[in-house]
């Protein structure tokens, strides 16, 4: 039991979990699955600038911030209290293709990509500060994220979270496989 | 709500909820309720992303690994986890509109549904691209900093930036 709980989690155990949270949250207040509508809710309470975007009564979804924080707090009962202490398992092809361009670490976040001496480098800025832009942008632009249309927007059966669902996907394939290593090959 | 100092340009009365039409467009997580409670109710929604929190960091799914083997075809992980995720969801949400099963508070359940607009392809591309790269989207970027993660508070503030230019172009953008 003890190696089931520190050991990392397999899919078919995580997965349904992850799929509760949305009878979760409709059964607590009929709130919907979805992580990246706080990010409009950060700038709406800390800078909306007179953009109408951000005018409206973002304390009314204040849930939903808890509900990030809550995340913030579990990572952290789950990295401290319950850390799996064997390194991650990587597939052979993509340590060798990392390896080939600095990146050994084994942590969850390679430490040569997520540390903030890595901000100093082109690769660390450009993977750190422009993929968190794009995330934020396109998501909004998008409506949702992952959480909100491939797991909320899916379960109720909704054909445009199919849509952003696969430009996603098809977004991530391009990035990783195409443009990627020449990132990864700055240092 | 005391909203009323931050002028609106378009004199849109910030302090009633007239926003739901938009936001039900561009935002994909709806505040449904129509109960008033006082703040520590919230609380409940901390629990429950404790439970997402610690799902998201033991099944590793923050990691920058996976991301790359499930883009790269190397891993059955990822897809696994959101094969079996869209299944659960499907089933109960079916079960809560069969059963006509009520919230903790007796109110009805309620689902929109959701308009297609271009920026689901060109916001999903965008998205996409960013995933790609950092290996994080919203929910694990505030699982990365949970883990102690310093520099994903960076990919956070760089999220937020990316939020608000949206909102700043958005009227120019194809929709």
């Amino acid at each position: 039991m003890s190696a089931f709980i520190h050991g990392p989690w397999p899919w078919y155990v995580a997965g349904p979990l992850v799929g509760l949270m949305v009878p979760l949250l409709l059964l607590l207040g009929n709130k919907h699955f979805g992580i990246s509508a706080n990010m409009r809710h950060l700038c709406a309470a800390c800078f909306p600038a007179n953009i109408r975007f951000f005018q409206y009564n973002w304390k009314k979804e204040a849930w939903n911030l808890f509900f990030a924080a809550g995340i913030l707090l579990g990572a952290f009962v789950a990295a401290y209290l319950i850390a799996n202490p064997a390194p991650v398992e990587v597939h052979e092809k993509l340590a060798a293709e990392v390896a080939t361009y600095g990146i050994t670490d084994k942590n969850l976040l390679p430490k040569e990509i997520f540390s903030l001496e890595s901000l100093l480098t082109p690769r660390g800025l450009i993977m750190l500060t422009a993929g968190g832009f794009l995330v934020g942008f396109g998501s909004r632009y998008a409506g949702g994220c992952t959480s909100g249309h491939a797991i909320m927007g899916l379960s109720t059966l909704q054909w445009p979270s199919l849509v952003a669902t696969i430009m996603f996907m098809a977004g991530g394939f391009l990035m990783a496989n195409l443009v990627l290593p020449f990132i990864l090959q700055l240092s | 709500m005391n909203n009323k100092s931050i002028a609106a340009p378009d004199k849109i009365d910030i302090t009633k909820d007239s926003d739901f039409e938009v936001r039900v467009l561009n935002t994909v997580c709806v505040n449904e309720s129509r109960q008033q409670h006082p703040w520590w109710h919230n609380l409940k929604y901390l629990v429950a992303g404790m439970l997402f929190g610690i799902v998201l960091v033991k099944s590793e799914m923050i990691s920058w690994y996976r991301m790359q083997e499930m883009f790269r075809l190397q891993r059955f992980h990822m897809y696994g986890i959101m094969g079996t995720a869209v299944l659960t969801g499907i089933v109960s949400v079916w079960l809560i509109k069969r059963f006509n099963i009520k919230t903790i508070y007796g109110e009805k359940i309620e689902f929109h549904p959701r308009k297609f607009n271009k920026g689901q392809l060109y916001g999903g591309l965008l998205f996409g691209l960013g995933w790609g790269m950092t290996g994080a989207c919203p929910g694990p970027i505030f699982a990365q900093i949970g883990t102690g993660a310093v520099a994903a508070i960076v990919i956070l503030a760089s999220a937020v930036a990316g939020t608000w230019v949206y909102g700043l172009v958005r009227d120019r953008l194809p929709h």
